[in-house]
């Protein structure tokens, strides 16, 4: 029992908002990208850049233009991604995979050249630090788990109905759809198929970009090299889940941070499973989570994953 | 255009563009690279010397060289494989790391018996272990329509996580005697035979090279190469024919999940003797860049997955002689990838053949 409230306690809560986070701005990214039909599994790698970017901008200048930083690389790589298969009409799964190959690669060749004798792991840089929220806060428990939380936090919950509404509830994101579905369609309605997608691409970058920027200088406050593991992919998931809607990847992102900050708790609280085992349970359940949708799949935006050729 | 029996039979359109882009592509890469040394304050043109020479120079370099080469093309036939069916396969690491941990258990549990049998033994444990890997996503993909490319990512994590637990301090298959986290050192017999003086090069490039001929022969000779092959260039079609898509996909992902259940074997076998955490340094996803880059044919993947060898021995002694990270190499990969990715000048090319469906995309 006592090890049960361990478990469950409110801290567990709380850090399941900040272990959801960055899958939170990568499944937006997704939402973004993918319903303007483009398949974007290049957010691990864009994720990847804004985080050593944010590092480097809040080393030279200070935490925030650390995230300008990061957000901004994000959205760079985002529309190297639209070039790619937008205007290149490349297949978009091997031009993301390029961008995540090189996402490893880049900063560990900038690093020492940045600092050095470091490899592999940049120093320690200032962070963005965390806030109260002056009323919420003085409420029990709901206090405890959302009254203190970093600044970014509040950002990726805001932007899930912020998102939810430009892309059901705007012109911009009904021509988005619109290209995602049908591009011929929406061509012949004039709407600019090419010009969309870059919009939602991009988007979906600086999205990316901002998740992996509160990885390195929010959550923790270095960069280490492949340090998303695997979160952009696990935001994808999200996507999916949520069937490429901003509110539903919300929840499914929720579930896995909750699994996240539980085995991180069910380590300390020194339940017998070895760390290596438990570490692996964030991406068990996703597989498990996407099984469980067995029939459900259907809403998958009809063009995506199609190069759209001007006539 | 007329075509004579040769042209039509053994080349077309396709892979002659297909390389055109890979010789340009190549170039490129080493072109960007040129110049992020530049701004990153390094001579290119000694470093590219480098590069080779580290590859060629010396005997032990030489040998690393197709050390690395042979890891790279079972991966690449891996991913190749799969490819052709439609499938995207990035989980070659995980698979890779699922055959080095079988092929190390046979290979320090049994003592030293007849080292061909030995061998074998621990090879085929490691095929069986890496196709396990590459079933289940296929079969996930093939029942519940789970996307290849999410789960594979899923599975990588779980592998190099299991081979961490396998090897951590608690972790049943750690040398209790030695206090580095890895197993303990396979039997002798269960060692391949090294094959060039004062070089770690194995008899395995050998076997690497057998089995690019075995995968061309399976893709183009036989019938499920053609079934699998149908699947990828038009599902329906291949459905509406009597060609099971499900069955083609569970099976084409087993059989590239093998290949790198064998690369990862034999890197145990021939290289480490010795299971330890992230005991690839990547070749998995290495693996996408030689497949694309040898035009997704058995025999250009041969081609490439020497080149990515060169890069990937060279770059040591490129790091050793400059300073330049050895990551620099992914620069190139990734730049290799973008490149065979693109569709445009083959599209510009073929303007003529390009049909658009219904909905103005073109399949």
């Amino acid at each position: 029992m006592e090890l049960l409230i361990k478990l469950f306690s409110i801290t567990v809560f709380a850090s399941t908002l900040r272990i959801a986070t960055p899958v939170i701005l990568a499944s937006l990214g997704g939402c973004m990208s993918e319903r303007s039909g483009v398949i974007n599994i290049g957010l691990e790698g864009m994720m990847l850049m804004g985080a050593f970017s944010a590092v480097v901008g809040s080393w030279f200048f200070g935490a925030w233009t650390g995230l300008l930083l990061g957000v901004l690389t994000g959205g760079l790589m985002g529309l190297l991604h639209a070039f790619m298969s937008v205007t290149l009409k490349a297949n978009q799964i091997i031009s993301a995979t390029a961008i995540n190959i090189m996402a490893v690669g880049l900063p560990n060749i900038l690093i020492p050249v940045i600092w050095e004798n470091h490899y592999g792991i940049s120093p320690t840089v200032p962070v963005i630090a965390d806030i109260n929220l002056p009323l919420i806060s003085s409420i029990p428990i709901i206090g405890d788990i959302i009254g203190h939380q970093n600044p970014i936090v509040y950002i990726a919950l805001l932007l899930v109905p912020l998102i939810s509404f430009l892309l059901f509830k705007t012109k911009l994101g009904l021509r988005i759809r619109a290209v995602g579905e049908h591009p011929l369609a929406a061509d012949t309605l004039g709407i600019n198929v090419y010009r969309m997608r870059y919009i939602a691409v991009t988007i979906s970058g600086l999205l990316a970009g901002l998740g992996g920027a509160f990885l390195s200088i929010a959550y923790q406050s270095q960069f280490s090299s492949a340090m998303t593991a695997g979160r952009g992919f696990i935001g994808l998931a999200a996507m999916i889940f949520g069937r490429w809607s901003p509110k539903g990847a919300l929840l499914a992102c929720l579930l896995f941070g909750f699994a996240d900050a539980f085995q991180a708790s069910a380590q300390s609280a020194g339940v017998p499973i070895p760390p290596e085992i438990m570490l692996s349970f964030p991406y068990v359940l996703t597989l498990v989570a996407l099984v469980g949708l067995f029939g459900k799949i259907a809403l998958s935006p009809a063009a995506n994953g199609k190069p759209y050729y001007k006539g | 255009m007329k075509k004579n029996f040769l042209y039509s039979t053994f080349i077309d359109n396709d892979s002659v563009f297909a390389f055109i882009k890979a010789i340009l592509g190549v170039f490129f890469a080493f072109f960007v690279v040129y110049f992020i040394l530049l701004a990153t304050g390094y001579k290119p043109l000694p470093v590219f010397a480098a590069l080779f020479k580290g590859a060629f120079g010396s005997r032990r370099g030489f040998g690393e060289t197709l050390l690395s080469t042979t890891p790279l093309l079972l991966g690449g036939l891996g991913f190749a494989v799969a490819y052709r069916c439609g499938l995207f396969n990035i989980g070659l690491e995980g698979q890779i790391t699922m055959g080095g941990i079988a092929a190390a258990f046979f290979g320090f549990i049994i003592p030293e018996i007849n080292p061909v049998i030995h061998v074998f033994i621990c090879i085929i444990a490691g095929i069986v272990a890496g196709g396990i890997w590459g079933f289940i996503p296929g079969y996930l993909k093939a029942k519940f329509g789970v996307h290849e490319v999410i789960s594979v990512i899923m599975l990588n994590h779980i592998a190099f996580k299991i081979a961490a637990y396998l090897v951590s301090m608690q972790g049943p298959m750690k040398d209790k005697l030695d206090d580095m986290p890895a197993s303990p050192f396979i039997s002798d017999s269960a060692k391949i035979i090294r094959i060039m003086d004062r070089t770690r090069l194995h008899w395995g490039i050998f076997l690497a090279v057998g089995v690019a001929v075995l995968i061309w022969l399976l893709l183009f000779r036989m019938r499920l190469g053609y079934k699998i092959r149908a699947v990828g260039k038009n599902p329906f079609a291949a459905e509406a024919s009597g060609i099971s898509i499900k069955k083609h996909i569970v099976l084409t992902l087993a059989i590239s999940g093998a290949l790198g259940g064998l690369a990862g074997a034999v890197e145990i076998l021939g290289v480490h003797y010795r299971l330890f955490a992230a005991f690839s340094p990547g070749y998995g996803f290495d693996a996408i860049a030689v497949a694309l880059l040898g035009m997704v044919n058995p025999l250009g993947i041969i081609a490439s997955a020497f080149l990515f060898g060169i890069l990937r021995s060279g770059s040591v002694f490129m790091q050793a002689m400059y300073g330049v990270n050895k990551d620099m190499v992914s620069v190139i990969t990734a730049i290799i990838v973008l490149f065979m990715g693109m569709s445009v000048p083959i599209g510009i090319m073929l303007k003529n053949r390009i049909k658009r469906n219904s909905n103005g995309t073109v399949d």
